[in-house]
């Protein structure tokens, strides 16, 4: 019931779009499992491990455009929510390795026994259970971004100062997790993973199941944002968007508004690090970088900020971009990077989402200026 | 233990002096020949006669003894002091002093010093030193035996401390006297007495003195008086080490002020969130780095002026740049700050690629002029040249700015375009220009800022990242707009981590000052400072 009414609240293209992502999340992974090496559309380990990578970060842009593009906070620490869902399920996975680790320690993983820990740290109990780490991949980035958001939005922190100070946070993470003795296997993270629910995490079939996974996650996530975005709820969003102080005026208690958005924001990105983590094989502080955020916030912006779309194809174009020309030409990469950042907001300030519409201003403008008489 | 005896023999011989004292003070051939006859029994004592015999040449021969390198000459029995010099020696005559021409060490016959007599030897010069001409030297010597005292050294000291002029080196030799007196058999009376003249020296050597009484002492008034006098010296102690804390806060202040000034008036005055600001601090730093290679391979003897040469071209480098950025990119997006942001991100990782390709990657290396580097006490602070030149750097860029800003038309202009940009504009100000113009200074500034941090930091691509997030810190913290905000807040946060550091440690420390300024903002989103009136909105 409820699935066939979000289904209706979609828009045909989106339901479109949705459902590619989908199809690609299944088909693949069948053709990496059932057709011979031999056959041309066999899909390699590594074109499923990437796609996969992919799917996460546009999941990630996802989360950043609801805030960004449909409330107007512009988060530069979402990377940090990644991370965080990364590392909880870094911490489940460490915990699958039990008693296989190098130092064959049956309770601590491998650094602790290296750091010379005597016992487990307190918040390291439960996530030996895949139920409890994914209960905290949820909440944790979530408690972080309700803490955050309450005090900011209450005082009314706006714009810039409300991107600075996210950056400042996820910063701030950054130089907490690079420390030795907050038990998070500090500069080194955590890899070296076995297993993740008594599957091996290196085998194809898990890497298969991971991308279906990373689909699906994806998947729901377009349905839900497209309910939010879709209902009154979003409407006054986006009213919140353009004239903030003319909604508080009407009555409306903005802050509640942008506190739902950017916790359910900061969930999403929780999971999508979560995705991320088994399939890449390693979580580490560098998640964090202030760099890392920004770069979602640019698959968005090349996307198209405020559409559902956009953000998906921003994150695969980009990253699809980024495999090639670090491999291609390393040292130009930062350049197309850097440039692909002036280019956007000088030019598309819309995105690719928004090309075929300033075309058409533009050759509307022109023929009202032919017509007109001069 | 074994010093202390040393230095009894030491005394007796100063008893023996007075008997003596001319036939001894006359004759230092004979002294000096004793020193190279007889058994080692005989050697110490001729080694007594000799330190107290006050002769200059004392000391050198002396120490040429304790080193091996006093030697008998074969041919004629002259008793010389041996320097290696290539396969030979060269000598000079003991007892006189001069130079006796290079002779292969086959022809000269070393004067033998066992362990015992070079512990002797050593006693002996340290109190020599206390009667050198070298006032430095005196002092020296009488550190050291605060710093070691024993008893066997009052007698000499009290001869010192009758013959002494200069007053500073008096007091050293009082303070040495004092512990001298703490490790003897004084009386009580005399003993707190000395507790009070090391108690008023307060450093860290006087602390240890003072604990060492009060471990020591027998008698209870004596240890009562230490423990008082070493609490007094520890709080004492206690102060310089605050105080020192807060120089070291100042100095990273004054690093994070020269970061964030540039970026309070692109950001503070004209509202544009230049994320490449960082950029420009490297772009300055390394505009240091390619004067500096100039003048090594092209002019050496300018190199003590290098940084006052770099300081105008890493300017006019920065603010040319700065310029180009605001004509090319930030004047299409005012209005929007976000993609201010964002642009100027893209930008900021097209200048450390453009960097990085041409200088390379790995730290290049800036050196320090000769008047910025050392070191001086004030107190017991220590200061370092280098640092004391930031702090003074960026203060008059500060004060150069506030004058600029308040005295100059330019300045009005600025001002007058920040606070109301279409009345400017209606009373003839050419906005776009005065926008460039601002947005160059600000850039030119925090090339000013990279000269300044090319001595301090390493000169890397990645030098400006690390500067970004603390300047905005600055800024917002300061109160977006106003300068002297800008000042307070960067000497404030720069103190506050230095005095968190020695709790926190460093890292820590930082994380707790973004999470305090993170939360500051929250009660006072617009800084300590904040501007009234329409322009905020």
């Amino acid at each position: 019931m409820i699935t066939r009414f979000l289904w209706q609240g979609m828009g045909p293209g989106l339901r479109l779009f949705t459902l590619l992502v989908l199809a690609v999340g299944i088909l693949l992974p069948l053709a990496n499992q059932f057709l011979p090496a031999s056959s041309q559309f066999h899909v390699p380990a590594w074109v499923l491990q990437l796609i996969g990578k992919y799917l996460c970060y546009a999941l990630l842009a996802l989360a950043v455009d609801l805030v960004w593009g449909f409330c107007g906070i512009l988060s530069l620490g979402h990377g940090a929510f990644f991370a965080l869902g990364g590392y909880c399920m870094g911490m489940y996975l460490m915990r699958q390795i039990g008693s296989r680790g190098v130092y064959g320690n049956p309770l601590l993983p491998d650094f602790m026994v290296f750091l010379n820990y005597k016992q487990l740290p307190w918040f390291w109990h439960g996530f030996d259970q895949f139920w409890f780490a994914a209960i905290m991949i949820l909440l944790v980035p979530s408690v972080l971004a309700f803490a955050l958001g309450w005090f900011a939005f209450r005082s009314r922190v706006t714009g810039v100062y409300l991107s600075i100070i996210t950056q400042a946070m996820t910063f701030a993470l950054m130089l907490a997790f690079f420390r030795n003795d907050m038990g998070l296997g500090g500069n080194n993270g955590m890899t070296d993973f076995k297993e993740i629910l008594g599957f091996p995490v290196q085998a194809d079939g898990t890497r298969a199941a991971l991308c279906f996974a990373s689909a699906l996650a994806l998947a729901i996530g377009l349905v839900i944002s497209a309910a939010i975005v879709g209902s009154r709820f979003g409407k006054a969003l986006t009213a919140v968007r353009d004239a903030e102080s003319r909604m508080r005026f009407l009555g409306y208690r903005v802050e509640g508004f942008k506190l739902f958005v950017f916790v359910l924001s900061a969930a999403m990105s929780g999971v999508a690090g979560a995705l991320y983590v088994p399939q890449v094989g390693i979580i580490n502080p560098s998640e964090f970088a202030p760099g890392n955020s920004i770069e979602a916030v640019l698959w968005v912006a090349v996307g198209g900020r405020g559409t559902l779309i956009g953000p998906v194809i921003g994150a695969f174009l980009v990253n699809f971009g980024k495999t090639w020309l670090t491999g291609a030409l390393p040292e130009f990469w930062l350049f197309a990077l850097g440039a692909l950042f002036i280019v956007v907001t000088l030019l598309l300030p819309k995105g690719i989402m928004g090309l075929w519409g300033q075309i058409r201003d533009r050759s509307q403008a022109r023929k009202a200026k032919a017509g007109a008489p001069a | 233990m074994f010093l202390l005896r040393s230095l009894a023999v030491l005394c007796s011989a100063l008893a023996s002096l007075t008997i003596a004292v001319t036939a001894l003070a006359a004759d230092l051939q004979s002294l000096v020949t004793n020193l190279t006859a007889g058994s080692f029994g005989d050697r110490e004592t001729a080694i007594g006669a000799l330190a107290t015999s006050g002769d200059a040449r004392a000391a050198p021969i002396l120490e040429a003894l304790g080193a091996g390198q006093l030697y008998i000459r074969t041919s004629d029995k002259l008793v010389v002091i041996g320097k290696p010099s290539g396969n030979q020696v060269a000598l000079t005559e003991a007892v006189s002093g001069k130079a006796a021409g290079t002779v292969a060490e086959s022809e000269l016959e070393r004067v033998r010093v066992n362990n015992r007599l070079r512990g002797i030897i050593e006693a002996a010069v340290g109190s020599l030193t206390l009667m050198s001409p070298d006032a430095r030297v005196r002092r020296g010597a009488a550190d050291s035996l605060f710093k070691r005292p024993e008893p066997a050294a009052l007698a000499p000291l009290d001869a010192a401390i009758a013959g002494e002029k200069d007053a500073r080196v008096k007091q050293a030799f009082a303070e040495a006297r004092a512990a001298v007196v703490l490790a003897s058999d004084a009386t009580v009376q005399q003993k707190i007495e000395a507790i009070g003249i090391v108690r008023d020296r307060g450093d860290r050597e006087a602390l240890s003195v003072l604990q060492g009484a009060a471990n020591n002492a027998k008698e209870p008034e004596v240890k009562a008086a230490a423990v008082a006098a070493a609490e007094t010296v520890r709080q004492t102690l206690a102060a310089w080490e605050a105080a020192q804390n807060v120089w070291y806060g100042i100095s990273l202040g004054s690093v994070l002020l020269l970061a964030a000034i540039g970026l309070a008036i692109t950001f503070g005055t004209m509202g544009v969130i230049n994320m490449a600001h960082g950029e420009m601090v490297m772009l300055g730093a390394y505009t240091t780095f390619v004067v500096q290679e100039i003048i090594r391979t092209s002019a050496p003897h300018l190199f003590d002026t290098s940084l006052l040469i770099a300081l105008p071209l890493a300017f006019l480098v920065a603010g040319g740049v700065g310029i180009l950025i605001e004509r090319g990119i930030i004047r299409f997006l005012y209005g929007r700050p976000l993609d201010t942001l964002l642009a100027t991100w893209g930008l900021s990782l097209v200048l450390q690629q453009a960097v990085r390709s041409i200088f390379g990657s790995s730290n290049r290396e800036v050196g320090a002029p000769s008047w910025m580097s050392g070191a001086f006490q004030v107190g017991q602070i220590n200061v370092t040249y280098g640092r004391l030149w930031i702090v003074i750097f960026s203060l008059v860029v500060f004060a150069a700015l506030i004058l600029l800003l308040r005295k100059t038309s330019l300045g009005l202009y600025m001002r007058a375009v920040t606070q109301n940009r279409p009345m400017a504009s209606a009373v003839g100000i050419r906005t776009p220009r005065v926008d460039a113009l601002t947005f160059g200074l600000g850039s030119g500034i925090a090339g000013l800022a990279g000269v300044a941090l090319s001595q301090i930091d390493n000169v890397s691509p990645n030098l400006g990242q690390g500067y970004i997030i603390d300047s905005f810190m600055v800024v917002v913290f300061g109160g977006v707009g106003n300068l002297f905000g800008t000042l307070i807040g960067a000497l404030t946060l720069g103190v506050v981590n230095k005095f968190l550091e020695p709790y926190a440690g460093a890292v820590l420390g930082k994380i707790l000052v973004l999470v305090f300024i993170i939360l500051f903002i929250q009660r006072r989103p617009r800084g300590l400072f904040a501007l009234k009136g329409r322009s905020v909105e």
